[in-house]
C-alpha cells in the first residue's frame, strides 16, 4: 500500500528505494533508520542488519529487543566479556533451587515455568520467587519476597556479603576464573552491610531474607532465572550483574542445575543478538574497533560499512522527533504503542519523510501511520531460524502458504537493495543461504589473538549446509564451531571470552529508581503482561479464545490503597504520569504492594479508548543498556466519576463515542465470531438510552430500563437469531459473558426466554460454567469448583476430569487456586 | 328485635357483588330476600365478551341455579326491580309493589351503562354492552353487519373482540389518545391497539363522537367531530357506567359518585349498607369484581357480628384482552415515580413495574402476566425491595435463585 491505494510490489519497492536513495543523498546515511523485533527469524535479521551496517551506511539499527533484554546483554558482555547464557533449560530439572526473578513466568513463559514446577513435585526442589508483585507465579514457590521496585540489586550484594561473611565462596574458582571480587564486596558491603539493613532497603522481613539466603547458600546446584523485571530498569545492567556476581563468586555457574539463565522476552530476540541487531554491535558478536570493522567489511564487500554504533531504541525516537532522522522502516514491531512515553514517539512518526511499515495485520497504531505498507509473512508462513533461552538455534518451517501478495521480509529488503545498486550482496533466493553466510560469518576469522579472545557467538559447524540439511536441521546450542561438538553448557571451568579470560564480578552500587515517587506522583507503576496476550496484541488480541482470560485494560491496586483514593472493584480510573494518561478498570489485588500500581502493556487505539499504557512510561534508561525502565514510573490514581458501566456482546463490531472507557475483544458465539464490549459512560441516562438507540443494530429488540437504578438491557434478535445482548448499569457489578455467549447459538426463543436472557443467567439447571479458566480446553471456574466438589481434590485430577490444565498449562496455579477455595483471579470485575 | 326470630336480611341487587355476600354469610342467621332487576339470577358478567365471542357457553356464564338459592332458604326475586327505599321505615318498595321489610338492608344495585346523549342515540342498531340481554341482541347481528364501539375502556374492546370473532366489520372509536387508560400505560396501551389491529379491527383514537345518522328510526352512520362518517348498522355504547344509586336517591342516603359508606360498608342511615359497583368508600368507586368480593367479605363478617374493616381494595386488573393476558395493578401510571421496564416488541410482552419509596406500588404486565402473583404479594406485602430491585422484571424465580 502506497499512500492507501494498494500497488504492486514492483512500484512500492521501487518508490522505498528511490526514497532512500534521496534521503540518503540529501541528508546521509544517518538519516535513515531500522526498527526492528524480536518476531524476525535470523535470516530477516541478518539481511537487515547488513544492509544498514553495511550498505546504506547508517548504524541506526535498533529493535524492540531493546525493550526486553539489553539490560542482560549489557551484564552477560561486562560479566563474561560476551552475550553468553551459560546454562541450558535441563538445569531448571536439575537443580536444588531455583530464584525466579522479576519473572512471571508462569503466565510469560509457562512452559519453563512448568519444567520447574514438574521437578518441584519430583524432586522436591525449592522455588524462590522475587517480585514486587504476588503472582501466579509465585502460587507455585516455596518462598515469595515481595521486594521493593528497584531493590534487587541490594538484595544480591547482600547475599554476596552473606556468602563472603560465612566463608561460603568458590575461592577456587574465583582465583583461577575471575577478576574484581574485591571491589564488588566491598561496593556490596556499602549497600548491603548486614542481613538486617539488606532486608529493610528491599522492603522484606529479614527471617525470608535469611531464609533465601540459607537455601542459596547451603546448595551447589541452584539457577537464577531473571527477565523483565529485572531488565526493564534504569539499574538493569546492575542488576544482572549483582546476580551474575553472586554466582561467580560460588562458581555456580555453567554447571548442571547451576548458573544463571536470563529467560528471553520474545521468541527470537537472542537471534536478533546475534546477527547485530542491536545498535550497538556490528554483526555476529563482532563490535566497532577497527579490525572488527574491516573483517566484517571485506566479509561483506561492504563498500558503506558504519564506523559506531548507532542510536538505541529510545534516542533513536527522540532523533526522529527532533527532524534528524528521516526515514524509518519499522519491521513487525507496533512502537506507536510499545515504546515509552508512546504518545510522544506516536507524534513523531508524523515528522518522517519516508515511513515504511512491513507488517502481517492490516491496522495498528504503527501501521496507521505509515504511508508505505508492505505485506509480510507471518508465523506460520515464514521460514528461517530462530535461538531460545539457552542458545538454541532452531528451524522455524512455514506451513501456510503465503497469502496474498505477502512476502518473506528478506526477499523485501533484498529487492530494495537490489534496487539501491547493491544486487550482488543481496542475491539470496532462499533462507538457507542467508543462514549459510551467517554462519561463515560467525566462524570467520574467529580465532583467538594475542589480545583478543575468540568469538564466542560461531556456528560455523552449520556452515556449508545443503538446503535439505538446512530443511531438517536439528535444534543446536552454540557455539558450535566447525568440527566440533554444539556446546550445552559454558563457563563451568572458566574460559570467559574477556581478554585475560577471566570473568569480570562488576562492583554494583546504590541503586535508586530513576524518577522517585512525590506528592505529586504518589504511586508506582509498573507495567507488564497478562497470561493470554503478547504485546499490543496485533496478533493474540485476534484470537476469541485468548481473549476468554482477561478481556479489558485493567489496574492492580492494593484494597488499602483503593479504599484511601476511593476507588472500588470495577470502576473506572485515571492511571496518569508526567507523560500520558490512561483509562482502566480497577481490580483490587492484595498481591499488589502497597503504593504500587499494575497495568498490562497490551492494548491500544486498535481496541481500547485511552489504555495505551505505554505512553505512561517515562523514557529514562539503563545507562549502560539503553533499556528504558518500564516497571517504576511515579503516577497517580484518580477515580473517574462513570454514571453507567456496561458491556455488549454482539455479532458486528461496535465502537462507542463519547465513553469514558471501552475496550473491545473477539469472542465465540457459539460457533459463530462475534465482539465484546465493555464500556462506562458519564452521561445521562438519556444520553445513555440515546446512545443505545443509536448504537445497537436494528432488529427485534427486548429491553429492560430501570432509570433510577441505571439498569438498562437490551437484547436484538434478527431473523429470529440473537444479534446483540448490552448489559448496562449503574454499579459496575456485570454478569459474566459466558453462558450469555452461548445464547447466541440457539433457535429463536419464548418470551420467556428472551425475558431471561437479560437477567444473564439461567434460573436453574447451572449451565453457566462461570469465567474461562482453561483457555485451551474452555473449563470454567465453576465447573472446576462443581468437579473440586465431587472429590478432585488435585491439579492431576481435575485435569484428568475436565482436561484442564492439561495442554499448555498456564491456568495450573488459578486450579490449585480453586482447589483451595480461592477465586481463580484474585480481582477480576468481570 | 326478638331473640327468637332471624335477622330480616334484604339484598337489593343480584350480581357479583350480592352473591359473593351470599356465599360468604352464615346463612342461618338470616331471613334472606334478594331482588334483582335482572330476569335471571345472578351470572358472570365479565364472561360475557367471552360469550359473545363464542369463546364461552351461556351455562358457564351462570353462576347458580335457582335451585341453589331455595336449597339455602333464600328468596329470590328475579325482574322485579326495587323502585323505592323508605329507611325510616325500614322497607324498600319493588315494581310489583311487594313491599320487604328489613332489620338490615344491603344495597346491591351494581352500575348501569352510559348512553351518550347525542343526536340519533334511540336509533335503532344503537345498543351497549352491559347484560345478557344486550349480548343476546348482539348474538343476532349477522356477520359482515358494520359495526361501531364507541369507548376504547374494557368494555368496549370485549365488544369489539367479541363482535370481529362472530365476522362482523368493526371500528373501535375512543375518546382519549391510547386504549384503556385506567389500567394501562401508553406502552401497553399501544401494544394491545396493535393486537387489537392485528384482530382487524379498525382502532380510531381521540375520536369524539358529534352524533348518529340514520333514517325511518334505523341508524346508519356515526359522524365524528372531525367531520369523518363511519357508515354503520350497529353501534355498541361501551363508554363506561355508572353507580346505579336511583333507589338509594329515593331513600335520601348520602351519595356521591356512588352511595356514600364508611368501612364498616354501612350508608348514612343505620343498618342499611351498600357494595358493589354502587358504592363509593372513602372517595373511591370501584368497577371491578375482586373489590366487590373483598367488601362482601367484610359485610358478610360484619353482619355476623364480627368485627370487621373495610379499608379499600388494591385495585388489579387480569384479564385476556382479546386473547392477550393483561395485568394492571396499583400505581401503574407511576406519574414522577421511579419506573422500570421490560419490552420485547417481538414477543409482544411488556412490563411495568413503578417503585415508590424503595416499594413496589404498582404494575401493568402485557402478553405474559406470569408473575403477576408475586408482583401482588410484593405490592400489598408492603417489602422494601432493595434486595430483589436488579431481579424484579425476570420474576420471582430470579430472585428467589438468588
Amino acid at each position: 500500500m502506497l499512500d492507501g491505494s494498494p500497488v504492486p510490489w514492483d512500484l512500492a519497492l521501487d518508490h522505498v528505494a528511490r526514497r532512500l536513495d534521496e534521503i540518503r543523498f540529501s541528508h546521509g546515511p544517518g538519516s535513515i533508520a531500522f526498527y526492528l523485533s524480536g518476531q524476525l527469524l535470523t535470516e530477516d535479521y541478518y539481511v537487515a542488519n547488513k544492509l544498514a551496517k553495511g550498505f546504506i551506511g547508517t548504524p541506526h539499527v535498533d529493535t524492540n529487543s531493546r525493550l526486553c533484554m539489553a539490560s542482560s546483554v549489557a551484564g552477560h558482555r561486562r560479566a563474561f566479556g560476551a552475550d553468553v547464557v551459560p546454562q541450558c533449560y535441563d538445569d531448571l530439572e536439575l537443580a536444588d533451587l531455583v530464584v525466579l526473578v522479576g519473572s512471571n513466568a508462569a503466565w510469560c513463559h509457562p512452559i519453563l515455568y512448568q519444567r520447574i514446577q514438574a521437578a518441584r513435585g519430583e524432586r522436591g526442589m525449592r522455588v524462590v520467587n522475587i517480585d514486587p508483585r504476588h503472582t501466579a507465579t509465585s502460587e507455585g514457590c516455596d518462598l515469595h519476597l515481595a521486594i521493593a521496585p528497584g531493590s534487587d540489586s541490594i538484595l544480591f550484594n547482600g547475599l554476596l556479603v552473606w556468602l563472603a561473611d560465612r566463608g561460603l565462596l568458590d575461592r577456587n574458582f574465583l582465583e583461577l576464573h575471575t577478576t574484581g571480587f574485591n571491589d564488588a564486596l566491598a561496593a556490596a558491603r556499602l549497600t548491603s552491610p548486614n542481613t538486617a539493613r539488606t532486608a529493610e532497603c528491599c522492603g522484606l522481613g529479614l527471617a525470608d531474607v535469611e531464609l533465601f539466603y540459607s537455601w542459596f547458600s547451603s546448595t551447589r546446584r541452584a539457577v537464577t532465572c531473571y527477565s523483565q523485571g529485572v531488565n526493564q530498569s534504569a539499574q538493569g545492567t546492575d542488576k544482572v550483574n549483582a546476580i551474575l556476581n553472586c554466582h561467580l563468586a560460588t562458581g555456580m555457574i555453567g554447571k548442571p542445575g547451576s548458573g544463571p539463565l536470563s529467560f528471553t522476552g520474545q521468541p527470537n530476540a537472542m537471534g536478533g543478538r546475534e546477527v547485530g541487531g542491536l545498535a550497538n554491535m556490528l554483526a555476529a558478536h563482532m563490535g566497532f574497533s577497527e579490525i572488527e570493522r574491516e573483517r566484517v567489511a571485506r566479509f561483506w564487500s561492504a563498500p558503506n560499512l558504519v564506523t559506531g554504533e548507532g542510536l538505541k531504541a529510545v534516542a533513536m525516537f527522540d532523533a526522529i522527533a527532533r527532524g534528524e532522522i528521516k526515514a524509518l522502516w519499522v519491521m513487525g514491531t507496533n512502537p506507536a504503542v510499545s515504546m515509552p512515553r508512546a504518545d510522544a514517539v506516536r507524534a513523531a512518526l508524523a515528522k518522517l519523510e519516508l515511513f515504511v511499515v512491513s507488517e502481517n495485520v492490516a491496522s495498528n497504531d504503527t501501521l496507521n501511520r505509515s504511508a508505505v505498507r508492505l505485506p509480510a509473512a507471518a508465523w506460520g508462513e515464514k521460514d528461517g531460524t530462530v535461538t531460545n533461552s539457552e542458545r538454541r538455534i532452531s528451524r522455524q518451517r512455514g506451513f501456510l502458504t503465503l497469502p496474498g501478495d505477502a512476502k518473506p521480509d528478506w526477499w523485501i529488503m533484498g529487492e530494495v537493495a537490489k534496487r539501491l545498486g547493491f544486487g550482488n550482496a543481496f542475491a539470496y533466493t532462499s533462507p538457507a543461504e542467508i543462514f549459510d553466510e551467517h554462519a561463515r560469518l560467525s566462524g570467520f576469522e574467529n580465532v583467538a589473538g594475542a589480545q583478543t579472545p575468540e568469538r564466542a557467538f560461531d556456528i560455523s559447524g552449520c556452515a556449508g549446509l545443503a538446503p535439505v540439511a538446512y530443511d531438517s536441521l536439528d535444534p543446536v546450542q552454540w557455539p558450535y564451531r566447525a568440527n566440533q561438538v554444539p556446546t550445552e553448557r559454558m563457563f563451568g571451568s572458566g574460559g570467559f571470552f574477556t581478554t585475560d579470560r577471566r570473568a569480570r564480578l562488576i562492583p554494583v552500587s546504590e541503586p535508586c529508581l530513576a524518577s522517585p515517587v512525590s506528592d505529586a506522583w504518589p504511586f508506582i507503576l509498573n507495567t507488564g503482561r497478562v497470561r493470554d496476550q503478547w504485546h499490543t496484541m496485533t496478533r493474540t488480541g485476534l484470537s476469541a479464545r485468548l481473549s476468554t482470560h482477561i478481556a479489558e485494560p485493567f489496574v492492580e491496586i492494593h484494597p488499602e490503597d483503593a479504599s484511601r483514593m476511593g476507588l472500588e472493584q470495577g470502576t473506572i480510573a485515571t492511571v496518569e504520569t508526567e507523560h500520558g494518561v490512561a483509562r482502566l478498570r480497577v481490580l483490587l489485588n492484595r498481591g499488589q504492594s502497597r503504593g504500587s500500581l499494575f497495568t498490562p502493556i497490551h492494548w491500544s487505539a486498535e481496541n481500547s479508548a485511552a489504555a495505551r499504557v505505554s505512553a505512561l512510561v517515562h523514557g529514562v534508561v539503563d545507562p549502560i543498556s539503553g533499556q528504558p525502565e518500564a516497571k517504576a514510573t511515579p503516577a497517580r490514581i484518580e477515580a473517574v466519576a462513570a454514571s453507567t458501566y456496561g458491556l455488549i456482546v454482539s455479532r458486528a463490531a461496535i465502537r462507542p463515542a463519547n465513553a469514558i472507557f471501552w475496550a473491545s475483544s473477539p469472542t465465540m458465539l457459539g460457533a459463530d465470531p462475534g465482539h465484546l464490549l465493555y464500556f462506562a459512560f458519564n452521561l445521562p441516562y438519556r444520553d445513555v438510552i440515546g446512545w443505545q438507540r443509536a448504537t445497537l443494530p436494528a432488529g427485534e429488540w427486548v429491553t429492560i430500563e430501570d432509570g433510577i437504578a441505571g439498569t438498562f438491557r437490551t437484547a436484538v434478535f434478527k431473523d429470529g437469531r440473537l444479534d446483540a445482548v448490552m448489559y448496562a448499569a449503574s454499579s459496575p457489578k456485570l454478569p459474566t459473558t459466558d453462558w450469555l455467549r452461548s445464547q447466541f447459538s440457539g433457535a429463536q426463543q419464548s418470551g420467556a426466554a428472551r425475558r431471561g436472557l437479560l437477567a444473564g443467567q439461567p434460573t436453574a439447571g447451572g449451565t453457566d460454567e462461570g469465567p474461562i479458566v482453561c483457555v485451551c480446553y474452555q473449563v470454567g471456574s465453576l465447573k472446576i469448583e462443581a468437579a473440586a466438589r465431587d472429590g478432585c481434590t488435585t491439579t492431576k485430577a481435575i485435569g484428568v476430569k475436565l482436561g484442564a490444565g492439561t495442554n499448555c498449562g498456564s491456568c495450573l496455579p488459578e486450579i490449585s487456586r480453586l482447589l483451595a477455595g480461592k477465586s481463580a483471579r484474585p480481582a477480576v470485575a468481570t | 328485635m326478638h331473640m327468637d326470630r332471624k335477622t330480616r336480611l334484604v339484598i337489593v341487587g343480584n350480581g357479583i357483588a350480592s352473591l359473593k355476600l351470599l356465599e360468604e354469610l352464615d346463612l342461618a342467621a338470616f331471613d334472606i330476600t334478594v331482588a334483582g332487576a335482572e330476569p335471571e339470577p345472578a351470572y358472570n358478567r365479565v364472561l360475557l365478551s367471552s360469550l359473545l365471542a363464542g369463546d364461552s357457553a351461556v351455562d358457564e356464564v351462570r353462576f347458580h341455579p335457582r335451585a341453589w338459592y331455595d336449597a339455602r332458604g333464600i328468596d329470590l326475586r328475579t325482574g322485579d326491580p326495587a323502585t323505592a327505599l323508605r329507611p325510616a321505615r325500614r322497607e324498600v318498595v319493588l315494581q310489583s309493589g311487594a313491599r320487604l321489610t328489613y332489620d338490615r338492608l344491603v344495597l346491591a344495585t351494581g352500575s348501569d351503562a352510559i348512553r351518550l346523549p347525542i343526536a340519533g342515540a334511540g336509533l335503532r342498531g344503537v345498543t351497549t354492552f352491559r347484560d345478557l340481554a344486550d349480548v343476546r341482541a348482539l348474538q343476532a347481528v349477522a356477520a359482515g353487519t358494520r359495526a361501531v364501539v364507541i369507548g376504547g375502556g374494557l368494555l368496549g374492546i370485549e365488544a369489539a373482540y367479541g363482535l370481529i370473532r362472530r365476522g362482523l366489520d368493526v371500528t373501535l372509536v375512543h375518546l382519549m389518545p391510547t386504549l384503556m387508560e385506567r389500567q394501562l400505560d401508553t406502552t401497553a396501551a399501544a401494544m394491545l391497539r396493535t393486537a387489537l389491529e392485528a384482530k382487524g379491527i379498525r382502532v380510531l383514537l381521540s375520536a369524539e363522537t358529534e352524533k348518529i345518522e340514520g333514517s325511518a328510526g334505523v341508524m346508519s352512520a356515526v359522524i365524528l367531530k372531525d367531520g369523518r362518517r363511519l357508515p354503520a348498522e350497529l353501534l355498541v355504547m361501551a363508554v363506561g357506567t355508572r353507580p346505579a344509586t336511583q333507589l338509594a336517591a329515593t331513600g335520601g342516603l348520602d351519595i356521591g359518585r356512588g352511595i356514600k359508606v364508611d368501612d364498616k360498608l354501612e350508608t348514612n342511615w343505620p343498618q342499611v349498607y351498600a357494595l358493589g359497583e354502587c358504592a363509593e368508600h372513602r372517595g373511591q368507586w370501584y368497577g371491578l369484581v375482586e373489590p366487590a368480593h373483598d367488601q362482601a367479605r367484610v359485610l358478610a363478617r360484619y353482619l355476623s357480628g364480627r368485627p370487621a374493616r373495610y379499608e379499600g381494595s388494591l385495585l388489579s386488573t387480569s384479564l385476556k384482552v382479546s386473547g392477550v393476558p393483561v395485568y394492571s395493578i396499583g400505581d401503574f401510571e407511576g406519574r414522577e415515580a421511579e419506573t422500570i421496564t421490560f419490552h420485547d416488541e417481538g414477543s409482544g410482552c411488556y412490563r411495568k413495574l413503578v417503585i415508590r419509596d424503595g416499594r413496589l406500588a404498582g404494575a401493568v404486565l402485557f402478553g405474559d402476566t406470569s408473575d403477576a402473583l408475586w408482583y401482588r404479594e410484593l405490592i400489598t406485602s408492603g417489602k422494601p425491595i432493595r434486595n430483589v430491585r436488579a431481579w424484579l422484571p425476570f420474576g420471582r424465580a430470579y430472585a428467589e435463585a438468588v
